[in-house]
């Protein structure tokens, strides 16, 4: 294990954050929050000492870095930012417990985008915007962002794949032109470019700069932190329309974009993952639209809330604009469903994504086939292409230990006697990085009930959503740290 | 600059590792995924998987916005369909295929225009040619050429006894009487860059550039033994045993090939009417001994197996062999094989990879490119050779004044016919050709890169 490059490494992460938390000590400043100027100011400086320490202690390193490294490196720079991202709610005193900052700032960065807190209006801007700030970068990835700026000697070596692989969500990530920085940068490109147009048409809608800015960065990383208490209830209905239309693109994959940037659109209209996401979507909003007639005055106010709320919980931003719990139990469960699938791969989203439900349904076909005619090869197929048998063995396996974590997060969070519904919606709406689920931990509630224990595992939860899992859980064998 | 490597092999591979190495846009074809993703994990490369043959796949790669297209898988139809297709895509791109069958080597030129192919390398032929070249000019463990043929870096083992012993680089000149110059140094695996104080030790191998006649009085002067190969032991019967023993019968040297398949040693005894083909296993020491290793002039281990030919080599040494040459294909610049009497190696997939980036160098930059370069010292130094044009900086200014990156040697100047070995108060004008020796950790791709 080489330690001197992975302290290099996370050493340059902390910088970056440092660097990031710049405009939210800036706007603390304006607005005249002199314990969030503190906070921030504190954080900063602290992330900023230990990041040279860490650069002077790693000095000379070899450059040896294979894939264990890389994985390894992933999952503590998460682990580090997430520690650190939380001093300047604990330093300021906005939130005093150090698990619950801890708890809002993993749901952060995860863009989880449950709260602990039960009043949002009555925190400092400063604070507000490095909430919503750590959606957007969690939402495309903090190493990512490394290699996007890094120079490109670092990225010359082919472990950063394991970085972009473990960043960025989907059963095979690959990279969207031959050079991993620039690969990393149109992506950011991209993402940079569709969060501006989003603030754009926020503030045509009348929203203010901050809320807009705010808003955009949430639906951006999929994260789902509002600013006000009822989300975005409040504002107007084209507002809320945007909301729904952004929350929807932010949950494509992001190579369909670059497709569409270099004019390949069939091949975006072909691409089968996008077809099953819209499909479901509309299918869903339809359903739910039809399940909840007669509960709002017109047709136009049903459908914008089905949409709203479908387009949410299926990307997994979770905002919302109406309190979905009341809803029939048949629209509930649509959303439920919705959850544990999550969004597309290789998207801000989180969940167990659409490419890998599609793998996982042809597989099935293709075993139920097998049964009628034994000696027939089939070989499964994505978008014309075929898939690796390593590949699917790889998604049958992801699904197991998917559902797996959930049982067992279940259980563990059970021990605070809370309803079935609540447990299990507690646990599904972490792990997929929704936010929101359903009872006591409903659109209008918050997770501030649960005790430190279940606050911590649902912490590791998020992680391990957000990172597929993986770069989490091989923190915790012995195998990792033998030297070798 | 955009570059295509069809076939992820041990030539692909090894091209992947260069020319990622200097940064272009590579994309790598293969049809077994495993490979692609070993090479993606350890250079910075994109991977399509699929037949390069197939213009679906060609499509994948982008091919419409590559300037290079390399295709070296291991089937000749396969490369010559590949650049076809490509050729067919994109007007625009260069192609270079590898062809190895020697009934189509035949056919290059006509090939060439036909399948719209910028260069076709054959790694056996090139392994023959340079064996060759080793066997026509023994005593030294390896031999590069530059501008064309007047400069040649060649590779020197300090023997023990020899003049060359404990002789600082100062008094060099004086001992051995003619001009040449040591530009690199290798030493416990180590290369070093010497200045004048620098004193040579048993074991070192030096790298010496100096004009061929200038070697000649060399070996000379250091009573390196230089007496012409008369009969020739190969062992195994590969495609390079061919075009190797048919240039050695054309040049009127008896060749011995040992080979065990008993088919191939009837096509070889076919192809070549005049070489002894024996049928029989060459780790066998006693059909070695029984066919005359002990009197043969040269020893040409080219099976296979890699273990094998060092370890046939090594047996060749004991029976006092004056020239032995080891073919090595998988081990990369080992040193622990260096450190062994296994005389000069030869490795095929380095030799073709190293003439692709040359080619890929001189594409990249058409004026001011490197015209060749070569892999010294197992490849911890390079010998880059140039031209200098208008855009040179610093014409008709002495060496002495100029400054020069650390690490970075002139090692030589040629104007017209003539080449000197520089020293302080040469100057290249306009029209020469430099030859430049650097370490391999710093690219240069230009003659102005080596100023400071």
């Amino acid at each position: 294990m080489n330690y001197k490059m992975m302290g290099k490494f996370i050493s340059r992460i902390l910088l970056v954050e440092a660097v990031f938390m710049v405009p939210a000590l800036l706007i603390s400043v304006f607005s005249g929050e002199m314990k969030s100027v503190l906070g921030f100011s504190l954080s900063i400086l602290i992330i900023f000492l230990l990041a040279i320490f860490l650069h002077l202690i790693c000095g000379n390193s070899s450059k040896s870095f294979y894939a264990r490294e890389g994985l390894v490196c992933v999952g503590l720079s998460w682990i580090v930012i997430s520690f650190l991202g939380c001093l300047p709610f604990v330093i300021s005193g906005a939130i005093p417990n150090f698990v619950d900052a801890l708890f809002e700032t993993v749901s952060g960065f995860t863009t989880t985008g449950a709260t602990i807190l039960n009043e949002v209006e009555g925190m400092p801007y400063g604070l507000l915007y490095w909430r919503s700030f750590t959606h957007w970068i969690g939402g495309m990835g903090v190493l990512v962002f490394v290699l996007a700026i890094g120079s490109s000697g670092d990225s010359k070596s082919g472990f950063t794949m394991h970085l972009l692989r473990a960043e960025s969500p989907g059963p095979k990530v690959g990279k969207l032109v031959p050079k991993m920085k620039t690969t990393a940068e149109i992506l950011y490109a991209i993402y940079i470019i569709l969060t501006v147009i989003n603030i754009i048409f926020l503030l045509i809608g009348k929203m203010p700069l901050f809320d807009a800015v705010c808003t955009a960065l949430g639906t951006a990383g999929t994260g789902g932190f509002g600013i006000k208490n009822d989300s975005i209830a409040g504002y107007s209905p084209y507002i809320q329309n945007v909301c729904t239309i952004f929350m929807l693109l932010f949950g494509v994959n992001f190579s369909c974009f670059y497709m569409l940037l270099i004019k390949q659109v069939k091949s975006v209209w072909k691409d089968e993952e996008l077809r099953f996401y819209l499909g479901t979507v509309l299918a869903s909003i339809a359903l739910i639209a039809w399940n909840i007639r007669g509960f709002y005055g017109t047709i136009e106010e049903t459908i914008r809330h089905a949409a709203f709320q479908v387009a949410s919980i299926v990307t997994t931003t979770g905002y919302a604009t109406t309190d979905f719990d009341l809803w029939p139990a048949f629209s509930k469960m649509i959303l439920l469903m919705l959850m544990l699938v999550g969004a597309c791969a290789g998207s801000t989203g989180g969940g167990f994504k659409f490419g890998r439900l599609l793998l996982i349904l042809k597989s099935i076909k293709r075993n139920v086939q097998q049964v009628l005619k034994p000696q027939k090869i089939q070989v499964v197929r994505v978008n014309g292409q075929s898939i690796d048998e390593r590949v699917l063995e790889n998604t049958n396996a992801y699904l197991a230990i998917y559902v797996i974590i959930i049982v067992v997060s279940c259980i563990l969070v059970a021990v605070d006697e809370f309803s079935l519904t609540t447990n299990i919606s507690a646990v599904i709406a972490c792990f997929n990085n929704i936010g929101p689920g359903f009872d006591a931990v409903g659109a209008t509630c918050s997770f501030s009930g649960f005790g430190y224990f279940s606050k911590l595992v649902l912490i590791v939860d998020m992680l391990a959503g957000r990172l597929e899992i993986f770069p989490i859980f091989i923190l915790f064998l012995r195998d990792t740290w033998k030297h070798r | 600059m955009k570059i295509i490597i069809a076939g992820d092999g041990k030539v692909g591979s090894t091209l992947a590792k260069q020319l990622s190495a200097e940064g272009y846009d590579l994309t790598l074809i293969d049809e077994k995924s495993k490979v692609l993703e070993m090479s993606e994990e350890r250079y910075d490369i994109m991977a399509v998987q699929g037949n390069c043959a197939e213009m679906e796949v060609l499509d994948r790669a982008n091919v419409k916005e590559a300037d290079l297209l390399i295709a070296v898988t291991n089937a000749d139809e396969i490369n010559l369909l590949c650049c076809m297709l490509a050729h067919g895509m994109n007007a625009k791109i260069h192609t270079i295929a590898r062809v190895r069958n020697p009934e189509y080597t035949k056919q290059v030129y006509e090939m060439r225009g036909l399948f719209g192919i910028s260069m076709m390398i054959n790694p056996e032929g090139r392994a023959a040619t340079e064996i060759g070249r080793l066997i026509k000019y023994p005593g030294f463990l390896k031999r590069d050429t530059f501008a064309k043929g007047r400069v040649e870096i060649v590779e020197l083992r300090v023997e023990s006894g020899s003049k060359l012993c404990d002789l600082t680089l100062n008094d060099l000149g004086s001992v051995i009487k003619c001009s040449i110059l040591v530009c690199a140094v290798l030493r416990d695996g180590k290369a070093i860059a010497p200045n004048g104080h620098f004193t040579l030790k048993e074991n070192d191998r030096i790298f010496v550039t100096a004009s061929p006649t200038n070697l000649t009085m060399l070996l000379k002067n250091l009573g390196i033994i230089t007496h012409k190969a008369k009969r020739v032991m190969i062992c195994g019967g590969s495609r390079i045993s061919y075009y190797l023993a048919q240039a050695l019968l054309g040049s009127g040297i008896s060749v011995v090939i040992i080979e065990r398949d008993m088919d191939r040693c009837k096509q070889l005894a076919t192809a070549l009417p005049e070489a002894d083909i024996i049928n029989g296993d060459a780790s066998n020491e006693f059909l070695l001994d029984q066919e005359g290793i002990a009197n043969c002039d040269v020893l040409v281990t080219l099976t296979g197996v890699d273990e094998m030919n060092a370890m046939i080599s090594l047996y060749g040494n004991s029976c006092g062999v004056p020239q032995i040459i080891t073919k090595i294909a998988r081990i990369e610049n080992s040193t622990l094989l260096n450190s062994l009497p296994i005389g000069s190696v030869i490795s095929p997939k380095q030799l073709s990879s190293n003439a692709i980036v040359r080619y890929v160098r001189a594409l990249r930059n058409q004026a001011g490119a490197a015209r060749a370069i070569h892999y010294i010292a197992d490849g911890q130094a390079e010998a880059i050779e140039f031209l200098v044009d208008e855009n040179t900086l610093h014409c008709g200014e002495p060496l002495k004044q100029l400054h020069i990156k650390k690490n970075v040697l002139v090692a030589s100047i040629t104007s017209g016919l003539k080449n000197t070995i520089p020293n302080g108060d040469s100057v290249f004008e306009k029209g020469n050709t430099v030859l430049i020796v650097t370490s391999a950790k710093q690219v240069i791709y230009s003659l102005n890169d080596i100023f400071e």
